[in-house]
C-alpha cells in the first residue's frame, strides 16, 4: 500500500508518555518522509499535542526512540532539536513583534563585523530570504505590524534557514483567513519540492485534504491509522477521530415533532468576522438542540456568542435575536441572563467555577449578581438554597463551605448546572457537559438534561459524545469550519447521518 | 455526630489564629522590654499609656488597611494611598485656613480622596492598566498635586475643630482610635451587609467566571479604588490634624508599604480571592505594636525594620503551613 523503498526520513516508534494519572501517549508510530506534508490529526487530549513536545525535546518521553536519518536521535531541549534539524513553528507566533524581520530571521545568529552587528549584511541576507518566500515586505520594519500569515511565513523561513530538515507546524492556519491560508500552503508546496518533510496539525478538514499528503490520526494517545491522504475518505477520517463504528449504536429517543412548543428564542444571520460565520438558530420550548462538529469547528464559538460573550456584529438585517418573537439583544453575558440564558462553558476550571469560593456561594453566585450587590440573599436564605440543589442534584460534598475547588469534575459540574437552575432559567446552553467526567456521573448528568427538559426548559447542548447527542437531542445542528452546514431533525438524528454531514 | 466533629475541625483550624499568636507574642515582647506596657492612666479626662499609643499612631495605617483589603482581594493593589493622604490633608488645610465651615472641609477633603479612587478605578477596570502601573501614577503624581494645593509649603492650621481630628478624644478615647473603628464598622456593613463582599471574592478568584456568571467586575473592581481613596482621604485628615499642618512631601510617606503588609500580614492572598477586614486590622496593629515596641526598647530605630521583616516572615509562615494542611 505504502511506498516500500522509501526509506522515512523520521520515524518515531513506540514512543510512550505518561502523565501523573494520564498515558497521553501510548506506543505512537509515525512515520515521515521527506518531500511530504504530512497531517497529524486528533481530537482535543488525542495526545498531538504531547508529541510535539516530546519531539521538540520540550517534555521527556517513558520509551520509544527517534530515528532521523538512520541515526538514532534524543534532543533534549528545543536547542538540540533546532541542531538536529527539527523546526517548529506554533500558532501563536513566537518571535519578537517589536523587533525588525531581519533581526528576527537572524537573532541569536547575526552577521558580525569587528565586534558589532552588521546590519548591512543582515539586511541583505534577510532581503533575499524573503525573497524565495515571494513575500514584498521591508525587512527593517518591525515584524508586529505584519499580518499574521506573513509573521508565519517569517517563523518557518527562520526555522528552515536555521537548515530544518523537519518542520513541525502547529495549527498554523487557526487564526488566518482563506486568502492568508493559500499564501502559507504555496510556501508549505514550495518547501515539499524542496525535499522538507513537515508535520502539519490542523483541524480543518478541506485544508487536510487541500495540502496533506499522508495522515497520522491519534484518538486518546494511541496511534489509529497511517494512511496516503488520497486513500482515505473523508467519512472514514472522521470516524477515527471520533472513535465510531458506522453501525448505528445508540437507539435515538424519538420525540413527536408537535411536542415541542412555540419558538423560544431565534437568532438570525448572527455571526463575527474571523470568529464565526453569519447562522441561524432558533430553540422551541422544552427542545433539545444538539450542537455537532469537529474541534475548531465553531462549537464553543457559536455557543459565546449566543451567551453574548463575544458581540455579534449587527446592522443590514444582521445578528438579529428575538425571544417570544419580540426582537432584543444580547451584547454581554448579564443582559444574557437577565433575559433568562445559563451557559456551562466546556472550560470549567477559569471560566465556570469560582475555585475558592464554596459551593454555597458558587450555587447562589449568579442568581445574587442577577439581584445586585445591595439586595444581598439572607445567610439562612442561600443556605437553604445551597442545601437543597446538593441534594437534588446530589452533589457530592462533605459540606455546603467546601472550596469547589476540591471538588471531583463531575460534581462542579453538578454545582455549576445547580447555579443555573436557581436562577429559574427559559435557556440553558450546556458546552461539553460531560468532559472529563467520570462514568458514573455521566450518566447522572446526561439524566438531569433530559429532566431539564422535560420541565419546559429549552437546551442548547454541545458535545462530542456523538452517543449523548443521538440520544437526548431532537435537533441537531452540524457546524464546520466556523459555520454551520446543516441542521438533522427527526429521524436523521443518528451518529452515522451526523458523521457523514461533518464529513461532506 | 457529624457535625460536632465537623465543628470541631473548623475550631482548631481557625483563620487568623496565626495573627492573634503574633499579635501576643509582640505585645508579651513590648511588655518584656517594658514592663509599664500595659499600664493605662487617666489625664485630663483622656487616657494615655503605650497601649493608647500604639491604637492612636496606628489610625491611620488601620484606614488604608481597610480599603487595601478590598483592592487587593480584587487582584488589584493601591500604590497610591500614601500620597492621597497627602492630597486630602493639603485641601483641608488649605481650605480650613481660607474660613471655610469644618464640615465642608471634611466633605471636600473626602471628595478628593474619592475623586483619587474614582481615577484608579477607571484606569484598571475601564482601561484595563495594570493595577500596579495605574496606582503608580497617582502615588507620583499626588504629592504633586498636593504640593500645587498647598503653593509648595507646609500649610499649618489652628483651627481648634480640625485639629481634635487628630488629637482630641470622646469619652476619654482618641478620636482616630473612633474614626478608625468606625470605618472599620462602616467597611464591614458595606461589604459584609450587601453581596459586594462575595462579588470582591469572586471576582478576585477568578474575573472571568465570575463576568460569565453575571457579576459586574468593572463596578466591583472601581468601588473597591473608590473606597480605598476614600479611606486614604480619612486617614489624610487624621495625619495632617495631628500636625496641625499638611506637609505635601512627607504626609503618609511610604503608608502604602505599612498597608499592603498589614492586609498580607492578616492572610489576604495578593493573587486576590478571599479577605478578611479584622485581621488586616490585627496586621496593621502588629506593624504599629513593634515600632513602638523597638521605640521603647531603646534599640536603634534601623533595628526597627529588621524585626519587622522578621515578624512578618513568621506570619507569612505559620499561614502558609495552615493553608498547606
Amino acid at each position: 500500500m505504502q511506498v516500500p523503498e522509501r526509506k522515512p526520513l523520521l520515524s518515531i516508534e513506540g514512543l510512550t508518555k505518561t502523565y501523573p494519572g494520564v498515558r497521553a501517549l501510548d506506543a505512537v508510530d509515525l512515520h515521515l518522509y521527506a518531500g511530504e506534508v504530512h497531517a497529524l490529526l486528533g481530537e482535543n487530549g488525542a495526545g498531538k499535542s504531547t508529541l510535539i513536545k516530546v519531539l521538540t525535546g520540550l517534555t521527556g518521553r517513558d520509551s520509544g526512540r527517534f530515528v532521523l536519518d538512520g541515526q538514532e536521535i534524543s534532543p533534549a531541549n528545543v536547542i538540540q532539536a533546532t541542531a538536529l534539524g527539527i523546526g517548529t513553528v506554533y500558532q501563536e507566533v513566537n518571535l519578537l513583534g517589536n523587533m525588525s524581520v531581519a533581526d528576527n530571521l537572524f537573532l541569536g545568529r547575526q552577521p558580525m563585523r569587528l565586534g558589532f552587528v552588521d546590519k548591512r549584511r543582515m539586511r541583505q541576507q534577510a532581503a533575499q530570504i524573503v525573497a524565495k518566500y515571494g513575500l514584498k515586505i521591508d525587512v527593517a520594519a518591525p515584524l508586529g505590524q505584519l499580518s499574521v500569515a506573513v509573521q508565519q511565513i517569517i517563523a518557518i523561513a527562520r526555522a528552515v534557514d536555521l537548515s530544518a530538515r523537519v518542520l513541525i507546524l502547529d495549527e498554523p492556519t487557526a487564526s488566518l483567513d482563506t486568502q492568508e491560508v493559500a499564501l502559507l500552503f504555496d510556501v508549505m508546496r514550495q518547501l515539499r519540492e524542496r525535499g522538507m518533510a513537515i508535520v502539519f496539525v490542523t483541524h480543518f478538514l478541506d485544508q487536510v485534504y487541500a495540502i496533506s499528503d499522508r495522515i497520522t490520526v491519534l484518538r486518546n494517545g494511541r496511534r489509529v491509522a497511517e494512511r496516503l491522504t488520497r486513500e482515505l475518505p473523508r467519512i472514514d477520517l472522521v470516524q477515527m477521530m471520533l472513535g465510531h463504528e458506522l453501525s448505528e449504536t445508540a437507539l435515538h429517543r424519538h420525540k413527536p415533532e408537535n411536542e415541542a412548543g412555540e419558538t423560544l428564542v431565534r437568532f438570525e444571520k448572527y455571526g463575527k468576522r474571523r470568529y464565526m460565520a453569519p447562522f441561524d438558530l432558533s430553540v422551541r420550548r422544552g427542545e433539545i438542540v444538539g450542537v455537532a462538529g469537529l474541534l475548531g469547528s465553531g462549537r464553543t464559538e457559536t455557543a459565546k456568542l449566543v451567551f453574548g460573550i463575544e458581540r455579534a456584529e449587527t446592522g443590514s438585517g444582521r445578528g438579529l435575536v428575538s425571544i417570544d418573537g419580540k426582537p432584543t439583544h444580547i451584547r454581554s453575558p448579564r443582559e444574557a441572563i437577565r433575559r433568562g440564558f445559563g451557559y456551562c462553558p466546556e472550560e470549567r476550571k477559569t471560566e465556570g467555577i469560582v475555585g475558592s469560593l464554596s459551593v454555597r456561594e458558587n450555587i447562589i453566585l449568579a442568581l445574587q449578581a442577577r439581584r445586585g450587590w445591595l439586595r444581598r440573599m439572607p445567610r439562612r436564605q442561600t443556605d437553604e438554597i445551597a442545601a437543597r440543589y446538593i441534594r437534588m442534584l446530589d452533589i457530592r460534598t462533605p459540606d455546603a463551605e467546601r472550596a469547589i475547588q476540591f471538588l471531583s469534575g463531575g460534581n462542579q459540574q453538578k454545582a455549576l448546572l445547580a447555579r443555573w437552575l436557581v436562577t429559574e432559567p427559559r435557556f440553558l446552553i450546556l458546552d461539553e457537559p460531560t468532559r472529563g467526567i467520570d462514568v458514573g456521573a455521566h450518566a447522572e448528568i446526561i439524566r438531569l438534561i433530559e429532566r431539564l427538559c422535560a420541565d419546559g426548559l429549552s437546551l442548547l447542548v454541545i458535545s462530542s459524545e456523538l452517543d449523548e447527542i443521538t440520544a437526548y437531542a431532537d435537533r441537531v445542528v452540524i457546524l464546520r469550519d466556523r459555520a454551520h452546514v446543516a441542521e438533522l431533525s427527526g429521524s436523521d438524528v443518528t451518529t452515522s447521518k451526523i458523521m457523514t454531514t461533518i464529513a461532506a | 455526630m457529624s457535625a460536632t466533629s465537623a465543628r470541631l475541625t473548623r475550631l482548631t483550624n481557625i483563620p487568623g489564629s496565626a495573627q492573634l499568636a503574633a499579635l501576643a507574642a509582640v505585645l508579651l515582647g513590648n511588655w518584656l522590654v517594658f514592663p509599664g506596657f500595659f499600664n493605662i492612666r487617666m489625664v485630663d479626662g483622656r487616657l494615655f499609656g503605650s497601649v493608647i499609643d500604639v491604637l492612636n499612631r496606628g489610625a491611620p495605617v488601620v484606614l488604608l488597611s481597610l480599603g487595601m483589603t478590598l483592592v487587593i482581594a480584587t487582584g488589584g493593589i493601591d500604590l497610591s494611598v500614601g500620597a492621597v493622604m497627602a492630597i486630602s490633608g493639603a485641601v483641608a488645610a488649605t481650605l480650613i485656613n481660607a474660613g471655610t465651615p469644618l464640615v465642608l472641609v471634611v466633605a471636600a477633603a473626602l471628595g478628593a480622596g474619592l475623586l483619587c479612587g474614582l481615577w484608579n478605578g477607571i484606569l484598571v477596570a475601564l482601561l484595563r492598566i495594570q493595577p500596579i502601573v495605574a496606582t503608580l501614577i497617582l502615588m507620583v503624581a499626588g504629592r504633586g498635586i498636593a504640593q500645587l494645593i498647598t503653593a509648595g509649603e507646609i500649610v499649618t492650621f489652628d483651627d481648634r475643630g480640625l485639629i481634635a481630628l487628630g488629637t482630641g478624644a470622646l469619652l476619654a478615647i482618641p478620636v482616630p482610635i473612633l474614626i478608625a473603628a468606625g470605618t472599620f464598622a462602616l467597611t464591614t456593613l458595606l461589604v459584609r451587609g450587601t453581596a459586594l463582599g462575595l462579588f470582591i471574592e469572586a471576582v478576585g478568584a477568578n474575573e472571568r467566571a465570575s463576568a460569565y456568571a453575571g457579576v459586574s467586575a468593572r463596578v466591583v473592581k472601581i468601588a473597591a479604588y473608590v473606597w480605598s481613596g476614600l479611606c486614604a482621604a480619612i486617614a489624610g485628615i487624621i495625619a495632617a490634624a495631628d500636625i496641625q499642618g499638611a506637609d505635601a512631601n512627607n504626609a503618609g510617606l511610604w503608608l502604602e508599604l505599612d498597608a499592603i503588609l498589614a492586609v498580607v500580614v492578616g492572610g489576604t492572598s495578593l493573587l486576590g480571592g478571599r479577605f478578611s477586614l479584622p485581621l488586616a486590622v490585627a496586621g496593621a496593629i502588629i506593624i504599629q505594636a513593634m515600632n513602638t515596641g523597638i521605640l521603647l526598647s531603646g534599640l536603634k530605630p534601623e533595628f526597627n525594620l529588621i524585626v519587622k521583616a522578621v515578624v512578618v516572615m513568621a506570619v507569612l509562615l505559620l499561614q502558609s503551613v495552615r493553608r498547606r494542611d
